[in-house]
């Protein structure tokens, strides 16, 4: 199983403005879809309550890696730990690391999730689950598939 | 195709309606379809309802696309909230 995600972003605004939308617990609530009330600390775990439509209520929980103002916020969770009856706390975390650099355009992220080699291979498919797509989306998973299993459908 | 995916029971007679193919045809392909799994037979009175089953679709998608996606949809707002 492939490690790491890795995702870059180009942001039309300062760095400054960037680093607190990440750091500021409040900011970071307002677009990570989340009532967060505990400002974020290095080594210690924020929770939070997921305001993510269809999600609303279940618990957030990170503990907080790194903080480097303007340049590096990193923290561990477990990725789509969406199902109250399962204690995912057994589990290896992953690590989520937001890294900014100020460009002449504003700033770019990237942002790294590694140590998915270590989840369990069962949380492959709990993910499933979680599908919000709807039918559209189904559609074209069979079109792709129906395609790649050369299924004639004329 | 399109009619089994709004996740209804169809039968044979319905799905033939309103296309070039004939009953035989579409018989045909909706068993290359349940023998994959991805359309479940199931018996009414006399007739045979065809209904769309996602699961192994669902199934054979990465784990790491959903969260790749997530991320795509979280940095978007992200964007949005800083650039606004």
């Amino acid at each position: 199983m492939q490690n790491e995600i890795v995702k870059t972003i180009e942001l039309k605004a300062p760095i400054a403005r960037v680093w607190k939308a990440l750091s500021d617990h409040k900011e970071f609530g307002q677009w990570f879809c989340l009532d967060i009330k505990e400002p974020f600390k290095v080594g210690q775990t924020t929770k939070a309550i997921l305001t993510y439509p269809g999600y609303e209520g279940l618990l957030w929980e990170v503990h907080i890696k790194e903080m480097q103002p303007e340049n590096l916020f990193a923290f561990t969770w477990h990725p789509y730990a969406v199902d109250p009856k399962v204690d995912y706390s057994t589990e290896e975390p992953t690590l989520v690391e937001f890294k900014i650099e100020k460009t002449d355009y504003g700033t770019l992220l990237t942002v790294t999730e590694s140590g998915f080699d270590k989840l369990p291979e069962h949380r492959r498919f709990e993910a499933f689950r979680m599908n919000d797509g709807g039918w559209a989306e189904q559609l074209q998973n069979i079109e792709k598939y129906v395609a790649k299993n050369n299924v004639t459908t004329k | 195709m399109k009619k089994l995916s709004n996740g209804q029971p169809h039968s044979i007679s319905e799905l033939t309606k309103g296309t070039e193919l004939t009953r035989q045809a579409v018989t045909k392909h909706l068993r290359v379809l349940e023998s994959v799994g991805i359309v479940n037979g199931v018996k009414s009175g006399r007739e045979s309802l065809y209904q769309f089953d996602p699961t192994p679709l669902n199934q054979a998608r990465g784990y790491l696309d959903r969260v790749s996606e997530q991320w795509d949809q979280t940095l978007g707002r992200l964007k949005k909230f800083v650039e606004e």
